[in-house]
C-alpha cells in the first residue's frame, strides 16, 4: 500500500517528530511494506462483527470521592527539565500552538 | 552451603526462611555474579547494590527476631526496566526517560517487597517494550547467555538472559505480544504471561494498554508459580484489574495431567517453523501424551490476521502512551525557541528508529477517516481471534504450540526489516489479542545447543491448568533445562561479540 | 427592487462545568480552587510513566443528576474515549474524555427572554477531565497542574438559539440548574464554568447552515451577549459585503469589546479519538439510575409555579426567590412556620436579601434564620410590634443574632396598648395643645391625627395607634 511523503510528514507533525530528511524515505518505505501487510485484513468480512476494545469483559470499577496524599511539591517538580515559581517551564506559547477548537 | 545462585527462588526462599543461609550470602553472591559476568550480557541497566544490601540485612534481621517470612523472603530479584520504582532510576529502556528517579512504586514493586523480595536492580529491555530482540535498547543490547552472538530475544529479553546466566533468582517482565514468552523459549527459562487483569499494570509503563500484561520469568516452574501468586490479584488503582480470588498455583505440582485435553492448533506448525523446534516441541506434546493427557487436533482459523491485527493495535495505542513524553515534566528536553520545535526535537531525540515507526504507524492508524480502516477493523479482527479460541477451547483444555517459530537469531540479522522481526511473533500475539494466559517453558535444545520453548495456552484465568501441565512435563523431562555455560567460558565470544557490530562499548568491555 | 436579505441567527452553545467533587475524577488530589501552583498533585493527575485513571463515582452522580434534570436519556453503558493534542498543560498527551457514547443525550434547557418560552435542546451531556493552567510569562509559559484532572461535563446544546439574548438567557437558566443541582459553584469568572459559542448566519427561512465560527474566552454572563451580538453583527457585515464567512475559533476580548481569529499555523490537528483502553464500559444499572432520580430535588421551574399556586406569590417575586435552591429553601422554611408566604416573601425580598448582600453571608447561614424570620412576622400579626418597629427588631436581630421575642423584650420595643399606661401620654398632649382642642371642639375633628401623632412622638412610636384614638375622642369629646 503506498503512503505519500506528504503522509509521512503529516503523520510526523501530528506525533511531534522531527524527521530528519534521510529519515523520510526509509519512514516511508518501512510504513508502505506494513501498511501492506496490515492491509490483508481488508480480506477479512467482519460486517456484524463487534470490535473487541478490552480483552477481558469487565465494568467499570468505581473509586469512591476521597482524597488521598499529593505528591509533595519538590518531588512533582524534582524531574522537570525546567521550573520556576513552583511551576514546570515551557518555551512561551503562542496563538497558534493551541489546538484548534480546543482553547 | 554451596553457591546459592545455582537454585531458583522457590528453593532459596525455603533455604533463607529455614536460616540456612542468609538473605545477605545470597544478595552478596548475585552481586558478585553480576559484577563479573554482566559485562558481556548486559542484562542489567541498573545495579542497586547498596539497596539491595541493606534490604536483605533488614530481612535477615526481622528472621532473627523471629517474624514470619514472606513468600519470598530474601529472594534476590530483578525487574524489566519497565517497571517503575521509587527512588531506583527507571528507563523503560529508553532514552528520553535516561535519568528519571520516579516519585513512586508500582503495584509489581510494592508487592514484591511486602513479600520479602530482595531488588537486586533494573532489567534491560527493547525500548518502550517494542522489540522482539531486545537490539531495540537504547542502552545498547543484551545477549544471549547460550551463544554471546545471538539476541536473548524480547522485550523482556533482560529479564530473560538475567535468568537464564543465574543473574538474579527470578524476574518480572511484561508481555504485549510475545514479550515474557519468547526471551523465556530464547533463553531457556519458564515465563509465563497470565491473563490480561490478572496483574496490576499499575506502575507498568504502558506500551498497548489493551494487551499489556505483567508476568514472572523463573528458572523453574515453582519459581514461576510462586511469583505469580505474591503479583497477581485486585488492584484497586487498575480499573482493567480482575477482582478474581488468587489461587495457590504451586498446588499444581504432582497433580498430572492425566484427563487433560491438550490441543494442537495445526496452524502454528505450517510454514516458517523450524524443523528442529518443529521436532522438540512435537516431542513435548508426546511426552504429556505419555503422562496421560488426550491430545487433540484443533483449529484457529484466524491465526494468519493475528500479527496484522496486533501491529495496528498495539502501534495505535503506542502513539497514544508516548505521547506525554513531551519534555515538559520529566525526562529529556531539546530545548528550541518554540514549542512545538522542543515537542518535535525532544522527541526526535529521545525515541529511538522502532519507537518513531510505531509512533508513526499509530498516529497514521487512528487519523480521522482512517480509524475504521485500520484501528476498529483490528478490533473486530480481535474478536474473531478470541471466537476462534473459544470454540478452540470447547474442545481441549489447554493449547500447546511452539512460543517462537525459530531459536535466538543472530545480532542484526533482523534489524533491517521491521516486518521480518514482527513475524517472530507469530506464535504469541494471538494469545494477547484474546487476553489468554500463555506460558513457555524450555522443551530441549537444538543441535546448535540454542534453547526451544514449548507454549501452552489455557482459558481465561485458568493458570493453574497451565501450571498443572508445566509442572507434570517438567517432572517427565527433567533435562530440557539446563544451566548456561558461563560467558567466560564461551570461547571466542567476547571477540565476536567485539565484532558484531552493535556492541557499545559497556558491553564489550568485560571486567575478568 | 428585491427587500434586502434578513439573516438570522444560528447558535449552539458548548458549556465545561467543573464538578464539585472533593477529588479529581481519576485520581484522589484535592479539587480544592486557589492552592499554590503543582501542590494539589500526584502522580496520575501528573500523567507520569506506569499511571491509570480509577473513575470517580462522585462525578457520575453529579453527570447523572444534571442529566436526569435536563430530561436526557441516559446511556447505559457509556464508554471513555482519548482526544489527542499536545499542550503544555494536557499532561498525557490526550484528555480522557467521552466520543462516542456519552453519559447522556437528548435533553433540553427551559427557559425565558423577555417573559417568552424558549427551549434549548441538549445534544449530549459528556464527562470528561479538566486541564492545567498555563500562565504566560514573556519568552516562557509557567504550568501549573493543580486543575489537571478536577472532573468536566461538556453540555453541547442543539443550535437552536437565535439571539445573543436567548445565548445569554440559556447560560443563565443553565447555571442556575448545575448550582441548583449542587454539582457546579458555576463561577465564570474563576472558570467553574466555561461557555462556548458557535454561530453563523442563514438568510430567514433557509434550511441549511451557515459557515459557522467558535467563540472562546467568554467568561462572564454580559460577554454571553456581548460576545455572540458582536459576532452576529461581524457576519452580517462580511456578508452584506458579499464575502464568505471564514470557519476558525475566534478569542473574545472583552476590554476591547470584538473578537479575533486565533492565529492558525500550519499545525495539523486530529484528535484521533479510540476507546480508552485503560477504562472498561462503564455500566449505570436500574438502581443507581433510580437512586439519583430519587435524589433528585424539585427543580426550580417547578418550585416556581408551586410558589404562585401555594403562596400565592407574584411570578417575578418567585423566579427571584427560586434563583438559588438555598434562598428558596429559606423561603420556604420561613412560610411554613409563618403561615403566610406573601409577608415572608416580602421580608426575603427585602430585609433578608439586603443583609445577606451585606454581610456575604449564604442563605444557609443568613444571620437571620427563617424560624427567626417567622418568629418576627408572627410578632407583627400579633400586634406585638408594629410593622415599623419590626424593622428595627430585624436590624438588631441581624447584628446580636438573637431572636425577635428576645430584642423586642430587651428594648422593650413591644406595643403599648394598656389604655392605663396611655392616659397620661393622652392627657398631657391634650393639655399642652389648647389651640387644636379649639379647633376639634369646634367641629375640625381632623385634627386628631395631630393628637395621635404627639402620643406617638411621646411613646416612641410604640403606642398602639387604636387605643390612643379612643382615649384621646373620650377626652376631647368631654365637654
Amino acid at each position: 500500500m503506498a503512503i505519500t511523503r506528504d503522509e509521512v510528514l503529516e503523520t510526523a507533525l501530528l506525533a511531534r517528530l522531527e524527521l530528519a530528511p534521510e529519515e523520510i524515505p526509509a519512514l516511508q518505505a518501512d510504513l508502505a511494506a506494513i501498511l501492506g501487510y496490515v492491509a490483508t485484513l481488508a480480506a477479512l468480512d467482519t460486517a456484524g462483527v463487534e470490535p473487541t476494545t478490552h480483552a477481558v469483559p469487565l465494568d467499570c470499577p468505581l473509586r469512591d470521592d476521597v482524597t488521598a496524599p499529593h505528591l509533595a511539591h519538590d518531588e512533582a517538580l524534582r524531574a522537570a527539565p525546567a521550573a520556576d515559581e513552583g511551576c514546570f517551564v515551557v518555551p512561551a506559547i503562542i496563538g497558534g500552538d493551541a489546538p484548534e477548537g480546543e482553547r | 552451603m554451596s553457591d546459592p545462585t545455582t537454585v531458583g527462588a522457590a528453593e532459596l526462599r525455603e533455604r533463607i526462611a529455614r536460616r540456612e543461609l542468609s538473605s545477605v550470602e545470597a544478595t552478596r553472591a548475585y552481586l558478585d555474579r553480576i559484577a563479573r559476568r554482566d559485562g558481556r550480557l548486559h542484562a542489567f541497566l541498573h545495579v542497586d547494590e547498596e539497596g539491595a544490601l541493606a534490604r536483605a540485612a533488614a530481612i535477615d534481621a526481622a528472621l532473627a527476631r523471629g517474624e514470619a517470612p514472606g513468600p519470598l523472603a530474601g529472594v534476590p530479584v530483578a525487574l524489566k526496566d519497565i517497571f517503575v520504582t521509587r527512588g531506583i532510576p527507571t528507563t523503560c529502556g529508553s532514552r528520553i526517560l535516561a535519568g528519571w528517579v520516579p516519585p513512586y512504586d508500582g503495584t509489581a514493586a510494592t508487592r514484591l517487597r511486602a513479600a520479602g523480595a530482595v531488588l537486586l536492580g533494573k532489567l534491560n529491555m527493547d525500548e518502550f517494550a517494542m522489540g522482539s530482540s531486545n537490539e531495540n535498547s537504547a542502552f545498547g543490547p543484551t545477549r544471549n547467555p547460550w551463544d554471546l552472538q545471538r539476541v536473548p530475544g524480547g522485550s523482556s529479553g533482560g529479564s530473560a538472559a538475567a535468568v537464564a546466566a543465574s543473574l538474579c533468582a527470578l524476574a518480572l517482565g511484561t508481555d504485549t505480544g510475545g514479550s515474557i514468552r519468547q526471551p523465556a523459549s530464547l533463553c531457556g527459562v519458564v515465563g509465563i504471561k497470565p491473563t490480561y487483569g490478572r496483574v496490576s499494570r499499575y506502575g507498568v509503563i504502558a506500551f498497548a494498554s489493551s494487551l499489556d500484561q505483567v508476568g514472572p520469568l523463573g528458572r523453574g516452574v515453582a519459581d514461576c508459580a510462586l511469583a505469580l501468586e505474591v503479583i497477581a490479584g485486585h488492584d484497586p488503582r487498575d480499573a482493567t484489574s480482575l477482582p478474581a480470588p488468587v489461587p495457590r498455583y504451586r498446588d499444581a505440582a504432582g497433580r498430572g495431567v492425566r484427563g487433560l485435553r491438550v490441543g494442537v492448533p495445526t496452524e502454528y506448525f505450517g510454514a516458517g517453523l523450524d524443523p528442529e523446534v518443529a521436532a522438540a516441541v512435537t516431542a513435548a506434546i508426546e511426552s504429556l501424551r505419555a503422562a496421560g493427557a488426550a491430545v487433540v487436533s484443533v483449529s484457529l482459523p484466524h491465526t494468519e490476521y493475528a500479527i496484522a491485527a496486533y501491529y495496528l493495535i498495539c502501534t495505535a495505542e503506542a502513539s497514544s502512551n508516548l505521547a506525554r513524553y513531551d519534555g515538559v515534566r520529566y525526562g529529556l528536553r531539546v530545548e528550541r525557541p518554540t514549542l512545538q520545535g522542543t515537542y518535535r526535537a525532544t522527541r526526535a531525540a529521545g525515541f529511538g528508529p522502532e519507537v518513531k515507526r510505531r509512533i508513526m504507524l499509530g498516529t497514521y492508524a487512528l487519523r480521522a477517516g482512517y480509524y475504521d480502516e485500520y484501528y476498529r477493523k483490528a478490533q473486530c479482527v480481535r474478536t474473531l481471534v478470541r471466537e476462534d479460541f473459544r470454540r478452540a477451547f470447547e474442545r481441549c483444555d489447554l493449547l500447546a504450540t511452539p512460543t517462537s517459530p525459530l531459536p535466538a537469531f543472530r545480532l542484526g540479522e533482523k534489524v533491517a526489516d521491521p516486518l521480518a522481526m514482527y513475524l517472530c511473533d507469530a506464535y504469541t500475539t494471538s494469545c494477547n489479542l484474546a487476553g489468554l494466559p500463555g506460558m513457555s517453558l524450555p522443551c530441549g535444545f537444538t543441535a546448535a545447543g540454542l534453547p526451544v520453548g514449548l507454549q501452552l495456552l489455557g482459558r481465561p484465568l485458568e493458570e493453574e491448568t497451565i501450571f498443572r501441565a508445566a509442572f507434570a512435563y517438567e517432572a517427565a523431562a527433567p533435562g530440557s533445562a539446563r544451566r548456561p555455560p558461563d560467558p567466560d567460558a564461551l570461547t571466542g565470544a567476547a571477540g565476536a561479540a567485539g565484532t558484531a557490530g552493535a556492541a557499545p562499548a559497556a558491553t564489550a568491555a568485560e571486567p575478568t | 427592487m428585491t427587500p434586502p436579505v434578513v439573516y438570522e441567527a444560528v447558535i449552539g452553545l458548548e458549556v465545561h462545568a467543573q464538578l464539585l467533587t472533593r477529588s479529581k475524577i481519576f485520581s484522589g488530589s484535592s479539587t480544592e480552587f486557589g492552592a499554590p501552583p503543582n501542590t494539589h498533585v500526584d502522580p496520575v493527575c501528573l500523567g507520569l510513566p506506569g499511571v491509570l485513571p480509577v473513575l470517580n463515582r462522585a462525578a457520575v452522580d453529579c453527570a447523572l443528576r444534571l442529566a436526569l434534570a435536563t430530561g436526557c436519556t441516559v446511556r447505559r453503558r457509556t464508554r471513555f474515549a482519548r482526544k489527542h493534542y499536545f499542550y503544555p498543560d494536557l499532561p498525557k498527551g490526550y484528555q480522557i474524555s467521552q466520543y462516542e457514547e456519552p453519559i447522556a443525550e437528548h435533553g433540553a434547557v427551559d427557559f425565558e427572554v423577555g417573559g417568552q418560552a424558549r427551549r434549548g435542546r441538549l445534544r449530549r451531556i459528556h464527562l470528561e477531565e479538566d486541564a492545567g493552567k498555563n500562565v504566560h510569562r514573556g519568552t516562557t509559559s509557567l504550568v501549573d497542574f493543580n486543575r489537571a484532572g478536577v472532573p468536566l461535563v461538556e453540555i453541547v446544546s442543539e443550535p437552536d438559539l437565535r439571539s445573543a439574548d436567548e445565548a445569554a438567557g440559556f447560560m443563565r437558566t443553565l447555571r442556575q440548574l448545575v448550582r441548583w443541582l449542587g454539582i457546579c459553584d458555576g463561577n465564570l469568572e474563576e472558570g467553574s464554568l466555561r461557555c462556548d459559542a458557535n454561530v453563523s448566519l442563514r438568510p430567514r427561512g433557509r434550511a441549511e447552515y451557515g459557515v459557522k465560527t467558535e467563540l472562546k474566552n467568554i467568561n462572564s454572563f454580559k460577554f454571553v451577549r456581548d460576545a455572540v451580538a458582536h459576532e452576529i453583527a461581524r457576519q452580517e457585515a462580511v456578508l452584506r459585503d458579499g464575502a464568505a464567512v471564514v470557519a476558525e475559533t475566534r478569542l473574545w476580548d472583552a476590554d476591547r469589546g470584538r473578537s479575533a481569529a486565533m492565529r492558525s499555523k500550519e499545525e495539523a490537528h486530529d484528535y484521533r479519538y479510540f476507546p480508552e483502553p485503560d477504562l472498561p464500559p462503564l455500566v449505570i444499572d436500574e438502581a443507581w439510575l433510580a437512586a439519583a432520580q430519587g435524589q433528585l430535588p424539585d427543580l426550580p421551574s417547578a418550585r416556581c409555579a408551586r410558589f404562585v399556586a401555594d403562596y400565592g406569590l407574584p411570578p417575578g417575586d418567585a423566579a427571584t426567590l427560586t434563583a438559588e435552591r438555598d434562598l428558596s429553601d429559606y423561603f420556604e422554611a420561613a412560610a411554613c412556620a409563618h403561615g403566610d408566604g406573601r409577608t415572608v416573601a416580602h421580608w426575603v425580598l427585602g430585609e433578608v436579601l439586603r443583609a445577606l448582600k451585606r454581610t456575604g453571608a449564604a442563605a444557609t447561614a443568613a444571620p437571620v434564620g427563617p424560624l427567626q424570620l417567622a418568629g418576627l412576622c408572627d410578632l407583627v400579626r400579633d400586634g406585638t410590634i408594629s410593622g415599623k418597629i419590626a424593622k428595627e427588631v430585624f436590624a438588631h436581630m441581624v447584628t446580636t443574632g438573637r431572636g425577635a421575642g428576645a430584642v423586642v423584650a430587651e428594648l422593650g420595643l413591644a406595643r403599648l396598648s394598656d389604655p392605663a399606661a396611655l392616659e397620661a401620654a393622652c392627657r398631657a398632649a391634650v393639655a399642652g395643645n389648647p389651640r387644636q382642642v379649639a379647633q376639634y371642639r369646634a367641629g375640625k375633628t381632623k385634627v386628631l391625627g395631630f393628637f395621635v401623632g404627639e402620643v406617638m412622638k411621646a411613646t416612641r412610636g410604640q403606642a398602639d395607634p387604636a387605643v390612643v384614638n379612643d382615649i384621646l375622642r373620650r377626652l376631647l369629646d368631654a365637654p
